[in-house]
């Protein structure tokens, strides 16, 4: 008898594929019929960050070699849209009036090759009238200058429209016996798939389109790539193929994907467009990008009661997704994991002229857990307790009902001490104090610093549930379709692991089918850590439904009650309890059900909430006080993502997330210069953390199930990023803290660091 | 112009622009969609093959000057439908994620090991710098490559 297949450590089905032949993605579609003799499609951008558009001379461009036609946005009769989020903001999916940041399409060249395109869009010449550029949040707040001028304000969204109240100041904290405060960047990075952007379309003979698209969620495609060709939703099939990677940047559609069904119309073929990466660093959404104002305020024997947070939320040159992680992501868990009594948060977002702020990875909650980890850090140093010990003090107690924070976070289930005490307990935090203070005593020109943070965040806060379809077909074999969409998190393993547990057909007999808006009409898509939690969740309740409607199958044609046919789920078969001698297949039961429309069952399967996973990291960095170079050494990982289905999908995620945390702790930053030109937009000139850059990362696992959905999980994508971030700035504060440092902004770059200890010293 | 280049075995004679990357050779002009493009400054690897055994990221070489060499792709290490120890290794240990770096990281990786049989961890990630993966931290990146090194 084989046990339950769930909890095991299984290789993924996808692999071999990959290793063999690579993927297949959107770039990769040569053979595809609907693709024959397309075309290329070439963005001409913007050089300039913001100015008024005075005239765009495409004409020797379109003579050039290989160029079948140049359109601006007047050629092709582009009007102004508003954006979903603030609807004073309109744009033109290409820029036709004003350009807002530098990178912003504005003209579309289609060529025979992909490098004739690339020569013809360096020969359009586009005359400017340049205008300010605001680059930084409060410089937009402050200025005259305004980027959407309906707007009436480079503010586009505020708390205060929404009935929150406004933070009231240092009042607030009139009866504490400590308070400090402080001024931090959550800094722009870039998302950095390893795939850029790319996609395709053809309008077929049936007059329908089909776009490829590399996508983290194919069912969102259809409305606004229907909006933009002037055609009904049904008229449109999104496709997806292989997607190397996407970390929230890939949720959305952007304007190079929404025009192409138009370029293809008027030139009557197919076309395909695949981004440079020079161009994705400016064209695909920017992630973080959060200036914040933090004032704590507790008493002196280490109770904080008093917290208020007003964070800035750089949206760039558009109210797009990032406007809005402030509010409705940073603010609800801005309480983090501890029970703060009074907590005021205002989030206020501002338009600038830099590449528009979409989610990535973790969206909203690193930033949250960045504010109050930081003030934890200043609030201990201000007493002068240790930062551990300090967040014990305040931690919320385990609690296995929902918790309602003073901010209005409802938190599912957590044990935060616990996995407080796991961390500092495998990362043996006492020896390596022990060692810090011997390197501080010998005067090492190699200090060592320890970071600890402690973290809830919400998973699954996008979609109330997801769809899934299993179908069994005459051979025995089944199909899985999924409304997620993976993208590396190894859903054709984890779903069929768990098809495989409720049916006994084996995984090497299941497909998995995600991302065709014809095969799969329902779907939200992989965002937000939902997927496991909502359309794992979903996949393994359509099964269980399946497998109980085939028993009704089985029991028809063995003539037999229903209550007495069994699923012997090691053999795959149906049989009468007690007499396994006679029995059906499964691919006995699809051929009778065939005729009746197949042995298959399809429902969207809700969830009880969202989840709350939380966790503790303790980063080890060493720092050189004389160059200010800092090495991350060592890591520690507790998370808890309750039930886990698979321990080495779950350790990759953490794997993964910790080096995103510790890119953006220690060396990535998008960087632009005051007039606004990016300096950063190229893999040469972006810090992109590399293998030599990251230690091994020491996984410890803890589980603590919840009750919202049916397998116990919460999510794992994004935990690592938002534990390990605050640790590891921590951590390189703390090893120069003894130089009487209290702070570096991230990411804590060797000329920062060595600049914060001359200006300590 | 015209090249001839042996890919996978294989001997191919075809006319190329003289300004055509050897990235564009394979993917373009024999449809060997394997090797990935990641980026437009030779920094992230994804490119990475092997010319006469050694590992080149292909976007750093013009497919003139592969005339008259051998190339090998991800799509030529399998002999026979069996694995090479490198991918088995990336499998067993969950050493990819969205598969886009894996074809070049796995050709880099195997070049490693060629020039030292037994690196240490350390040596395996300064090895490896010049690939660049989002997914996995690096962790069974690592852990895969050291696996193979023990394997052999």
């Amino acid at each position: 008898m084989g046990g339950s297949i769930l909890g095991n450590r299984v290789l993924r089905k996808e692999d071999p594929k990959f290793l063999t032949t690579g993927g297949k993605y959107v770039d990769d579609l040569l053979d595809e019929p609907l693709l024959q003799n397309a075309a290329h499609v070439t963005y001409a951008r913007s050089s300039v960050a913001h100015g008024r558009i005075l005239s765009i001379d495409t004409s020797d461009a379109a003579s050039m070699p290989g160029i079948i036609a140049v359109f601006t946005g007047a050629d092709l009769g582009l009007e102004p849209k508003p954006s979903a989020f603030n609807p004073m903001a309109t744009r033109t999916l290409l820029a036709m009036d004003k350009v807002r940041y530098v990178g912003e399409p504005l003209a579309i060249i289609v060529s025979e090759t992909r490098e004739q395109g690339e020569d013809a869009s360096e020969a359009i010449i586009v005359d400017y009238d340049i205008l300010e550029s605001l680059i930084d949040v409060e410089q937009a707040m402050a200025s005259t200058t305004l980027i959407y001028d309906a707007c009436g304000s480079n503010v586009v969204f505020d708390t205060t429209a929404l009935g929150v109240p406004e933070n009231t100041g240092d009042n607030y904290f009139a009866g504490c016996e400590v308070v400090v405060k402080g001024r931090y960047i959550n800094q722009r990075v870039a998302p950095c798939p390893l795939e850029v952007r790319g996609a395709a379309a053809a309008w077929g003979p049936d007059g329908r389109l089909t776009q490829w698209l590399s996508t983290q969620h194919a069912q969102g495609a259809p409305e606004p790539i229907a909006a933009a060709n002037g055609v009904d939703v049904a008229q449109v099939h999104v496709k997806t193929p292989d997607v190397g990677g996407g970390f929230g940047a890939k949720i959305g559609t952007y304007p190079e994907d929404l025009l192409l069904g138009v370029v293809a119309k008027r030139v009557g073929r197919p076309v395909r467009w695949r981004e440079t990466r020079s161009e994705s660093m400016v064209g695909l959404g920017h992630g973080r990008a959060q200036l914040q104002y933090i004032t704590i305020g507790g008493s002196r024997d280490g109770k904080v009661t008093h917290y208020q947070l007003h964070a800035f939320q750089d949206s760039g040159a558009w109210v797009d997704m990032g406007t809005i992680l402030a509010p409705f992501m940073t603010r609800p868990m801005s309480s983090g994991v501890y029970a703060i009594l009074n907590i005021e948060c205002r989030t206020t977002s501002v338009v600038t002229n830099t590449t528009p702020t979409v989610a990535y990875r973790g969206a909203g909650r690193p930033e949250a857990t960045a504010a109050i980890e930081r003030a934890m850090d200043m609030f201990a140093a201000e007493i002068g307790k240790d930062a551990a010990e300090v967040r014990r003090l305040n931690l919320i107690p385990k609690f296995m009902e929902p918790h309602t924070t003073a901010i209005g976070g409802t938190y599912d289930v957590g044990n935060y001490e616990e996995s407080l005490n796991r961390a500092l307990e495998a990362s043996d935090y006492a020896g390596w104090r022990k060692k810090q203070a011997e390197r501080r005593a010998n005067n090492a020109s190699k200090q060592l610093g320890i970071g600890v943070s402690v973290y809830v965040e919400i998973t699954g806060g996008v979609g109330t549930g997801e769809s899934a379809k299993v179908e069994v077909i005459e051979d025995g074999s089944a199909r899985i379709y999924t409304g997620t969409s993976p993208h590396g998190q190894g859903h054709d393993t984890s779903w069929s692991m768990l098809a495989s547990e409720q049916t006994g057909i084996p995984m090497d007999k299941i497909e998995l089918i995600w991302g065709d808006t014809d095969l799969v009409p329902v779907g939200t898509g992989t965002m937000g850590s939902r997927s496991l939690q909502q359309g794992g969740n979903a996949v393994y309740s359509v099964a269980g439904t399946l497998a109980e409607k085939a028993k009704s199958v089985a029991a028809r044609l063995l003539e037999a009650n229903e209550a007495d046919i069994v699923l012997d789920k090691d053999k795959g078969i149906f049989h009468v309890a007690g007499t396994p001698a006679v029995s059906k297949t499964w691919a006995d039961l699809a051929i009778a059900e065939k005729a009746t429309g197949g042995l298959v069952h399809s429902d969207v399967i809700g969830v009880a909430g969202p989840t709350f996973p939380f966790g503790a990291h303790v980063g080890i960095v060493e720092v050189d006080i004389e160059t200010g170079k800092v090495t991350h050494i060592a890591h520690y990982a507790c998370d808890d993502a309750g039930t886990v289905l698979n321990p080495m999908l779950l350790e990759g995620q953490i794997h993964g997330g910790v080096a995103q945390g510790a890119a953006q702790a220690l060396l990535e930053e998008v960087r632009y210069d005051d007039d606004g030109n990016p300096i950063t937009s190229n893999l040469a000139d972006y810090a992109f953390i590399s293998a030599a850059e990251m230690p091994s990362v020491t996984v410890i696992h803890m589980e603590t199930p919840t009750p919202n959905n049916l397998i116990g999980a919460k999510g794992i994508g994004e935990s690592g990023t938002i534990g390990s971030t605050p640790a590891l700035q921590s951590a390189v504060i703390d090893a120069v803290s003894h130089l009487g440092v209290r702070h570096i902004d991230m990411p804590t770059t060797a000329e920062r660091v060595w600049s914060a200890i001359q200006q300590a010293c | 112009m015209k090249v001839t280049i042996t890919v996978n075995g294989k001997t191919h004679e075809s006319e190329v622009e003289p300004r055509t990357l050897l990235v564009q050779y394979v993917r373009d002009t024999l449809g060997l969609t394997g090797t990935n493009i990641g980026c437009d400054t030779s920094s992230c690897g994804a490119c990475s093959l092997h010319v006469n055994g050694e590992s080149v990221k292909s976007c750093t070489m013009l497919a003139a000057q592969a005339d008259g060499c051998e190339v090998t792709t991800i799509e030529g290490l399998a002999k026979d439908g069996v694995m090479h120890p490198m991918q088995t290794a990336f499998m067993e240990n969950h050493g990819l994620q969205c598969g886009y770096c894996t074809p070049g990281m796995v050709m880099a990786s195997i070049s490693l090991l060629k020039e030292n049989p037994n690196p240490t961890e350390e040596e395996v990630r300064i090895g490896l710098e010049g690939n660049l993966c989002r997914c996995t931290g690096y962790h069974n990146i690592v852990k895969s490559v050291l696996a193979a090194a023990q394997a052999k």
